[in-house]
């Protein structure tokens, strides 16, 4: 999409005028965004000590220590736990809506409250999300036990099995996504004409070649705009979740892994290093920019399929 | 016809057990409110007679109406203060001639690769600082090149345990800047134009042809601006460490924490109570929505 082909469009004359309504959104991005987003990367070249008082320059110091030394480890490990989860969150979340959507997206009765029931929890909160899973998963009282036990009498202490952590984590950040991703799949399907479909039909096309041949395509824009903002998903918005639910533990057994929690995302280890009892601002400067260059690359992705990407060839 | 009615009830049965799924977990908080402690406790699934009780002491012993309070201001804040900026940027993108308007835009569409939670050591920085003791010694600073640019935030706003501290801060917005421009591309050039005959500024066009013209758009902002705003954790939990300025994301997870055992009926009814507002806004501007966003990202 060409955001400047609209030249004819601009009508109104006057720098100062457009200046003056551009100013408030300006001022704003510049103090609360470049600038504390400068000051983050000036930090990451210094090593802090709040306790001692101490600013030291050490240039590239805090990312040597990123990928080898004591801390590389913790750091290493959480990078490619961010990464396995957020692979896990899109993957199950994009498919599982993807399919629902087509489901409710059928000429079947109820199919408007079906489509209600499924897209609302877009407005809940991790936080909420977070606290709600923490009673139903608790191993004592928690109904999930309750079942488990009466049914094969197993009581899984889910918050501390760094797998079942992992897997619940997961599992209720899919769950509080799905609606988002339903929203974006029906406004697709709304729009996607039904003479493929129609065609495929009469070709005697079973559900299968029907999904991977026409309709998998014909959504494939939405997709790509939805893989990118369940990538930004999983990466930022799951911490309530985590904070709540896990705080970024359990530990796993120390030989296969560091003293990381398995579900301490980088979001999470910049939040427990910059402002935990180690209070290590420069070493959680540096992880920060690190996750800011990951954000970026994914942002940009996001964006140019909010742009050109998305046409329908119907 | 028969094979067709099988293939109804496959979709009646798929759609149901996924209906079941998404909303089990909140029906289930929703019943646990209701409970006394003993039946909390136990895994009946009847609606108790408690759902006042826990509701009072959540609300008012816990203090989550101090918290609701909290969030409700900063999100109305915020939503206002996005949706009104992000229009004036747009519209001077869109509809004024000047030079270096491609700079501007890339200018504000890069921050959309900068969010909040990248920024937090940067941000809590700024916002917690001291400000300077006087104009002299901020000055001496400011227009210190080398200062500013390797020491950056010398000084601060001072503003920890405010609710400035979590409004000012995400008052632009990019994706509001990009909805606008989207929108506002699509209004027919002869609104303008005949606008422009009439001999109306930029002010009265706003007015009397823009705003009408964009409720769907200034809708669908306005929820997933104030579902974003209500939902925030990390920085709020961050930057207010006084309950008394806490939002209620977070002031939930203090329940938990208090006392030895959970009181769950309690904190149930605090999750019910804090998801209410998004689900107001939701069902309130759910077709703008629909039509603003959801379809106009896709063209």
């Amino acid at each position: 999409m060409n955001i400047f082909d609209q030249g004819e469009n601009a009508v109104f004359r006057g720098t100062w005028k457009a200046v003056l309504f551009l100013l408030p959104t300006i001022l704003i991005l510049i103090v609360f965004l470049y600038f504390p987003a400068w000051h983050s990367l000036v930090m990451s070249f210094f090593r802090n000590n709040l306790f001692l008082g101490t600013h030291t320059f050490i240039g590239l110091g805090n990312y040597r220590n990123l990928f080898t030394g004591p801390l590389a480890p913790a750091f290493l490990q959480s990078l490619t736990q961010t990464l396995l989860i957020s692979l896990l969150i899109v993957f199950i979340g994009i498919s599982a809506s993807i399919f629902l959507a087509i489901q409710a997206n059928k000429k079947i009765k109820g199919g408007t409250v079906y489509r209600m029931l499924l897209i609302w929890p877009f407005a809940l909160s991790p936080a909420v999300a977070g606290t709600i899973f923490l009673f139903i998963f608790n191993p004592e009282v928690g109904i999930m036990n309750t079942l488990l036990d009466f049914l094969f009498s197993v009581k899984p202490r889910w918050l501390d099995s760094p797998l079942l952590a992992l897997t619940l984590v997961v599992f209720a950040a899919v769950w509080k996504y799905l609606g988002y991703n339903i929203v974006f799949y029906l406004a697709a399907l709304q729009n996607i004409p039904t003479e493929p479909l129609e065609a495929a039909d009469i070709d005697g096309a079973g559900a299968w070649r029907k999904f991977f041949n026409v309709l998998y395509p014909l959504l494939s824009p939405t997709t790509f705009f939805l893989v990118f903002t369940n990538i930004s998903y999983a990466f930022f918005e799951t911490f309530g979740l985590i904070d709540i639910l896990t705080t970024g533990g359990p530990v796993g057994p120390p030989t296969v892994l560091d003293k990381t929690g398995i579900t301490t995302t980088l979001m999470y280890k910049v939040f427990q290093d910059g402002f935990g009892g180690s209070s290590n601002m420069g070493f959680a400067a540096a992880e920060s920019v690190i996750l800011t260059i990951m954000v970026g690359v994914v942002a940009y992705f996001q964006f140019s399929s909010m742009g050109k990407g998305i046409h329908y060839q119907g | 016809m028969n094979k067709k009615k099988k293939g109804a009830l496959w979709v009646h049965i798929v759609l149901c057990t996924a209906v079941i799924l998404v909303c089990f977990p909140i029906v289930f908080a929703l019943i646990k409110s209701t409970q006394n402690t003993a039946q909390v406790l136990s895994p009946s699934l009847k609606i108790g007679s408690s759902f006042f009780h826990n509701f009072k002491r959540a609300f008012f012993d816990y203090k989550l109406w101090i918290y609701m309070k909290n969030s409700l201001v900063i999100s109305v804040y915020v939503t206002l203060g996005k949706i009104i900026l992000s229009f004036l940027a747009a519209f001077a993108l869109v509809y004024f001639k000047f030079k270096g308007k491609k700079i501007i835009f890339i200018f504000i569409i890069v921050t959309l690769m900068m969010p909040t939670e990248v920024l937090i050591l940067g941000l809590f920085n700024l916002i917690a600082n001291k400000p300077a003791a006087s104009l002299l010694q901020w000055a001496s600073w400011v227009f210190n090149p080398v200062k500013l640019l390797f020491h950056p935030i010398a000084y601060g706003f001072g503003w920890s345990n405010t609710n400035l501290a979590i409004i000012v801060p995400f008052l632009a917005s990019a994706t509001g800047v990009f909805l606008f421009i989207q929108h506002f591309n699509s209004v027919p050039r002869s609104l303008v134009d005949s606008s422009r005959i009439d001999g109306t500024g930029p002010i009265g066009f706003i007015f009397h042809i823009l705003i009408p013209m964009s409720w769907n758009t200034i809708g669908a902002l306005a929820l997933i601006q104030f579902v974003y705003v209500w939902n925030q954790y990390l920085w709020p939990r961050v930057i207010v460490r006084y309950d008394a300025n806490q939002v209620v994301q977070v002031g939930m997870n203090k329940i938990i924490a208090i006392g030895d055992s959970v009181a769950w009926g309690e904190v149930m009814s605090g999750a019910i109570i804090a998801m209410i507002p998004p689900l107001i806004i939701f069902a309130l501007l759910y077709n703008a929505f629909m039509k603003g966003y959801a379809l106009s990202s896709d063209k």
